[in-house]
Parts: C-alpha cells; sequence; structure tokens
C-alpha cells in the first residue's frame, strides 16, 4: 500500500534518524511511504490571531500538492507538522470566510476546500495497520525494557486535532506493549516540553523537562519514546541551563518510536541513525547490546 | 366534565427530604399518602451528611423526628424497597402498579433486634456511606433508618447464590449455604420464599421527588480517580459523627490525617463541553462548609477551595463563606486542570487567576464538588409518567413561572432537585408547595381539568 507522505523540514535536517527509521519500518509492514514530489515548509506554528491567514498559506499549499497527486489523505511523522496542516485544513473546511480569502489571495494555485486528511503516523499504525500485526512483526525481543511514552502537546491538544484521547492517551503505551516492552505510565506524559521557548527562555525548558524526567524516572522508565522533534531536542537541554540548576536531573534515553519498532522488528540498526541521538540513549543501547 | 371518581389520595415518589415534606403535609391536612421509596429506607441524601449549612444543624438530629412521623403517621401508607412500575388514568384517578421488591424478612414477626445484621458473614460496600465503609447483606442502611428492620441484599447474600449453585443457574465454586441470619433470628422472621409482588393503588395526585445523583468522578478525564480523591458525600460521611471514622478525618489510603486538603468547584457543573451547562447549586456553600468543619478537625491543617465565582444566594449564606475565609480556608480562583498521583502526595495543578499566577499544590485529599444530575432511573420513571424533562434530565414545570410545581400532565406535581438543582430548605420549601397544590386540587368538588389553561 501507497501513502502519501508529508517529512518537513526537520525531518530532512536534525531528525534524519526519525525519517530513515519510519520508512524502513513502514516497509517491513508492507506500507510505502510516498514522499510528495514538492512541499515546503509546513508553516511551522499555527497562527492563533483570526485575522493572520497569510500564515496558514504554507499548510494549505502543502495540503494542495496532496490533492494534485489525486489523494486525499497524508501522512505526517513530526507531531509539529501534523497539527499545523491539521489546524490549517480545519479553517478550510469549516470558515467559509477564511477559505474564500485564502483561495483568493492564492489564486496561482486551484480552490482548496478541505478535502486532504492529514493523519500522523501513530493513527495509521493503530487504525489502517493494527496492533496484532505489528505484534506479529516483532523479530527481537525487547521484553526486559521498560519505556515511557511521551505524548507533549500537540498530537493532542487542541481537541478538535487529538489523535487519541486528550487527557488519558494510551496509543504509545499501545505501541509499547504490541513491540512486547513494558509499558511505563507517568503523569507528565501529557505536558508540555516548553516548546519554541528553548529559543529565548532556557530556564522555561530546563524547569519543564526536569519535572517531566523526573516524573517518568519515579514511574519507572528507563527510556522514552517521542514523535516531535522538538520535544526530542528539548528533552536533551537539562544540562545547559546555568541559572536553575537541577540537582538529581538524568538526562533519559530517547528514541522516536520508530526507532524502537526498528529495533525490535530485527531491523538493520543502520536505518535508525542513532549517532543523531543523545551520547546517553547510544550509551543506553549499547548498555543493552541494542547496537554495537 | 366526566363521572370517574375523584380519589382523594396521594401517592408521593421518592422518600428523601422533599418527599418526605410532601407527604407530611398531605397527610397533616387529613388525605391519605402512599410514600413510595425504592432504597431500604427513607431518608435520602440528607440524612448522609456531616452537618448542613448555614447553620451547621446535625441531618440526622433535625430529620429522623420527620422520619418516624412518616413511620407513625394514621395517614401515611409507607412502601420502602418499592418502585413505581406503571401509571394509567388521568388526575383525580391514577392506577398505579407498585413493585414491592422481597425483602427476604417477614416485616410483621420482624422486631428490628439486629442480631442478624451483626452477625451476617459477607460485606459489601454500604451504599449509604458512599462506598466508605462496608455493611452486611441482611442490613439495615444507618442506625435510624426507617423502617427499622432489614432486607437482604439478594445479589449479595450466600444462601441465594448458594440456592442458585445448587438449581444450575450460577457457574463457580460452590458457595457456602451460611442461613447464619435465619438460625439466629429470634423470631423467625427470615423468609426465604418471599417473592417480589405488584401491588396495585389508586390516587388523585402524585408529586415526584426522586432527587439527585452525583455524576461519577470519572467522567472528568484529567482528574485522576483514587483513594483520596473523594466526591463531596464521601467527604460528608468522613466529617460524620455518625460515618466510618466516627468523624476523625483521615486520608483513605493510609489512614494518617490530611494536612493539605483541596476543595474543588465545578468539578462537572458549569462545563457544557465535559459535563453539564448548569450551576449545581450547593457545592459552593457545602465546600465551604467542608472547608469549616475540615478546619476544625485539623486545626493545623490547610484547606483550598478552587472556584469560578461563589455563589452564596441564600439567607445567612454569604455570611457564612465569610466566616470559612476568616477561619483560614484559602480560596483560590481559578480551576484545576490536573489532578494526578505523584508518591504520597496528590498533585493539584491550577491557576489563581487573581494573583496571575499558576498554582501546584501538593495535596494529602482532595474533595471534588461533582455535579448534581438527576436521579439514576429517573429518565425511565418520567416516562411511564408521561411528564417531560429538560435535556439535562430535570423535569420541566408546567411554566417555568406560575406553575412551577406542576408538570405537563395534570394532577402530577413535582419537588425538590428532580425539578433542578437546589438545597435542603427550597427543597423542603417546594415539597410543601407541591404539597399545597395537591390539597388544593383535593379541595375541589370534582376533577377539574385546567391542563388546557392560558398562562
Amino acid at each position: 500500500m501507497d501513502l502519501a507522505y508529508y517529512p518537513g523540514c526537520t525531518l530532512k535536517t536534525r531528525a534524519k534518524n526519525f525519517e530513515t527509521s519510519a520508512l524502513a519500518v513502514m516497509l517491513a509492514l508492507g506500507i510505502n511511504l510516498v514522499e510528495l514530489p514538492r512541499w515546503n515548509c509546513c508553516g511551522t506554528v499555527y497562527s492563533l490571531a483570526e485575522d493572520d491567514l497569510v500564515h496558514h498559506i504554507a499548510a494549505v499549499r502543502n495540503l494542495i500538492r496532496v490533492k494534485e497527486q489525486g489523494k486525499n489523505k497524508v501522512v505526517t511523522l513530526c507531531a509539529f507538522c501534523y497539527n499545523t496542516l491539521k489546524r490549517a485544513n480545519l479553517v478550510m473546511k469549516d470558515s467559509p470566510d477564511k477559505r474564500y480569502a485564502i483561495n483568493n489571495f492564492m489564486d496561482e494555485e486551484p480552490d482548496y476546500n478541505g478535502e486532504v486528511e492529514t493523519v500522523h503516523l501513530l493513527q495509521v499504525l493503530r487504525d489502517d495497520v493494527g496492533w496484532d500485526k505489528i505484534a506479529q512483526q516483532v523479530k527481537h525481543s525487547l521484553a526486559d525494557l521498560k519505556i515511557a511514552g511521551y505524548y507533549g502537546c500537540t498530537l493532542l491538544r487542541p481537541q478538535p486535532v487529538a489523535i487519541d484521547s486528550v487527557e488519558r492517551p494510551t496509543i504509545l503505551r499501545d505501541l509499547i506493549n504490541a513491540l512486547g516492552s513494558k509499558a511505563v505510565e507517568f503523569p507528565y506524559a501529557t505536558e508540555c516540553c516548553g516548546a519554541y521557548q528553548v529559543v529565548n527562555n532556557r530556564d522555561i525548558i530546563t524547569e519543564r523537562i526536569s519535572a517531566i524526567l523526573n516524573s517518568a524516572v519515579k514511574s519507572g522508565a528507563e527510556a522514552m519514546i517521542v514523535s516531535c522533534p522538538l520535544c526530542e531536542y528539548n528533552l536533551r537541554q537539562v544540562k545547559s541551563s546555568t541559572k536553575q540548576p537541577q540537582s538529581g536531573v538524568r538526562l533519559m534515553p530517547t528514541l522516536y518510536f520508530t526507532q524502537l519498532m526498528a529495533l525490535a522488528f530485527g531491523l538493520d540498526p543502520a536505518v535508525c541513525g542513532f549517532e543523531e541521538n543523545s551520547p546517553e540513549t547510544r550509551a543506553w543501547l549499547k548498555s543493552k547490546r541494542l547496537i554495537s | 366534565m366526566n363521572n370517574k371518581p375523584f380519589i382523594k389520595r396521594a401517592l408521593v415518589i421518592g422518600g428523601g427530604i422533599a418527599g418526605i415534606q410532601a407527604a407530611l403535609d398531605i397527610a397533616d391536612a387529613g388525605y391519605e399518602v402512599i410514600l413510595v421509596e425504592r432504597s431500604p429506607s427513607i431518608g435520602g441524601h440528607m440524612v448522609q451528611y456531616a452537618e448542613v449549612f448555614p447553620t451547621l444543624d446535625c441531618p440526622q438530629c433535625i430529620m429522623t423526628p420527620k422520619m418516624v412521623e412518616i413511620a407513625q403517621h394514621p395517614n401515611i401508607k409507607l412502601m420502602t424497597y418499592a418502585e413505581v412500575q406503571k401509571v394509567n388514568g388521568s388526575a383525580g384517578n391514577f392506577e398505579v402498579e407498585i413493585l414491592q421488591k422481597a425483602r427476604k424478612v417477614d416485616m410483621k414477626k420482624c422486631t428490628g433486634c439486629g442480631t442478624c445484621w451483626q452477625k451476617c458473614p459477607e460485606k459489601v460496600l454500604s451504599e449509604f456511606n458512599a462506598g466508605m465503609a462496608k455493611r452486611t447483606v441482611v442490613y439495615i442502611p444507618f442506625p435510624q433508618a426507617v423502617p427499622a428492620k432489614p432486607v437482604i441484599d439478594i445479589e449479595h447474600c450466600r444462601y441465594i447464590h448458594y440456592q442458585r449453585f445448587m438449581a444450575g443457574k450460577q457457574e463457580g465454586k460452590k458457595p457456602p449455604e451460611c442461613r447464619i441470619c435465619e438460625k439466629l433470628c429470634p423470631v423467625d422472621a427470615i423468609d426465604w420464599e418471599q417473592q417480589d409482588e405488584i401491588v396495585h393503588e389508586k390516587v388523585g395526585a402524585i408529586v415526584v421527588a426522586t432527587g439527585f445523583d452525583l455524576m461519577p468522578i470519572s467522567r472528568i478525564s484529567e482528574y485522576t480517580e483514587d483513594p483520596d480523591v473523594l466526591n463531596g458525600i464521601q467527604f460528608e460521611r468522613l466529617l460524620s459523627p455518625s460515618g466510618p471514622t466516627a468523624g476523625v478525618v483521615i486520608r483513605p489510603s493510609d489512614g494518617k490525617t490530611p494536612k493539605e486538603v483541596v476543595f474543588i468547584s465545578c468539578c462537572g457543573s458549569r462545563d457544557p463541553e465535559h459535563g453539564v451547562p448548569y450551576c449545581s447549586r450547593v457545592c459552593c456553600m457545602y465546600l465551604a462548609k467542608q472547608a469549616l468543619l475540615y478546619k476544625h478537625a485539623v486545626p493545623d491543617g490547610q484547606a483550598y477551595v478552587f472556584y469560578i465565582d461563589t455563589r452564596s444566594t441564600g439567607k445567612g449564606y454569604e455570611e457564612f463563606i465569610q466566616r470559612a475565609v476568616g477561619d483560614g480556608v484559602l480560596y483560590l480562583r481559578g480551576k484545576v486542570s490536573r489532578l494526578f498521583r505523584e508518591g504520597d502526595k496528590l498533585l493539584v495543578y491550577g491557576a489563581d487567576t487573581l494573583s496571575g499566577k499558576r498554582v501546584e499544590i501538593a495535596a494529602d485529599l482532595v474533595v471534588l464538588g461533582m455535579a448534581v444530575i438527576p436521579s439514576d432511573g429517573t429518565k425511565e420513571l418520567l416516562t411511564k409518567l408521561n411528564i417531560t424533562a429538560d435535556e439535562n434530565g430535570f423535569i420541566t414545570e408546567k411554566h417555568a413561572k406560575f406553575y412551577p410545581l406542576e408538570t405537563n400532565v395534570n394532577g402530577v406535581f413535582v419537588a425538590g432537585m428532580i425539578q433542578g438543582a437546589k438545597d435542603i430548605p427550597d427543597s423542603v420549601a417546594q415539597g410543601s408547595g407541591a404539597a399545597g397544590r395537591v390539597l388544593t386540587f383535593f379541595a375541589q368538588n370534582s376533577i377539574t381539568d385546567k391542563t388546557m389553561a392560558a398562562v
């Protein structure tokens, strides 16, 4: 099965390991993620200003590119891209005035009416592939690993774009269980990592990440899986703050969920690009004899 | 208008404070009343409370005389453990079928001595104590129950399970035959043969006073379900001198004294997205009362109340809130976004919108002011009575202003929480009001149909 795939900028730069591992595990599951021949930045952050329509245009253009391929569904990996595309589409679907203004502005593009559904890869895994089929694909038992799924914000908020229960999501837990590892649930799994505050206020990141990591450690997790490159980036940032030294906080090995899948499926670790992960992650993988 | 006999006899459905008041008023005026209550005792929710606002009197003390009066009133026929099943006819001439559930106890022989419920070996969670304690399977719900004679809870009785097993109707291990209550009863009142029974009654008017339940905590998905997260009625039982801890406030998980207690208003109320759109009207006051009673019980403890705005419109109510504030209860204007366990504490994430700050409290105990909702089973009853409810399940009055106690069916009246959220004084006033409307109707010489009257 072929699915239209929108990568977004980060997956071509800082998070190549997310993309290579995702393409490989989906191929193993019989799904070919076909990258759009032409795409641009998703717009990065969904603009909340009522009259700021120009910031939706990047996202809408991408959705038009999907439509041009004769597809009505596009898969994203980056949780931020998912959020931006999905919400821009809701504007085009549900707000006739805004749709009219945006279509008029983009007079070089065909009119777009919100026909393309944006889905996150986790939804494809749950709804199209199914946990049973994923469990059957497991070749390499990771049964002794205690893994926490960290959601962050953009997969779950706001409610109209949530891929799972906003308050009590289970999709990462279910994936971890399907892969045969022990899923650790922790109360901070849906807390914000601080997102773009990392640009100008690292102390916020330190405070948020410390709380998240401490909670995961207390709940017994030894590693974490994520779906958002920005969360992954921020989860490495505890040490760099000087103002708030967080005693007792240690960085946690962090993988993209597709990397854990690749390990469980017994794929060549090269597809995971672990050299892009944090040193803590690599050290932990070595200690578990998952990489050499 | 018609030649049907005009039956000047009333049926009151629901034995809480509204129904009790309605029944007593009608009976005192000289008319017969049948009071039907679903549970084994009358008393409703009021009798579960520790103390009642704003006067802090003891509800058992002020209510038991009324309950006993119901039982002894020559004009009142009390049917507990009974449910209305079918209603036919019209104003002045209703035919009612009432299901009298089998108590398995002969009410004529039983003296209420208590031997059976003291010796019964099987225990389940007590409804009266809101699951905070256990009761036996042959039981009276609470010591002041009216009638003070037990019922056998057949869903949990060992002998009933044994009988079902022997008849091949139940799988699993063979239950013990038990029958301890029967062996010990000094007057042979245990009656295993007793069956459910349909009782037919004719009445001229009906008062519906079926009351409320609390919305389940599980409806608020951002709050955790936890032994130390209680709803308002559960905390009443902890505060009550007749409760499972004799009024000593403890943390249910480990029995320690809670030093930081958070009370959260509007849990489900005023929240059309996740709960109900209406204000439950009693939570602001009872949470203030509970915070105050907690401060009396644990003077060095800290009570926090999260609120949207305090609604204290009754007589003496605002003064009561100010008394709680003066006694050291800390009011924080804001909502709580998350509540979860971390170690031996419950973390409460909220906002204090007056200082504009995020608030995080590590609490020992959290009390949720859950929304009041129509009592379970009301919808089915209303269908039997042909009366209408609003989108929230509360009974719609014939006219919100001028016929607030009448329903859309002539001869059927409404009182208490089931008309809409209200406190005890309003429920009692409405019980009396509904009784007054019944008596006005009974004072007519013939059945006057005012259904089409313009308002």
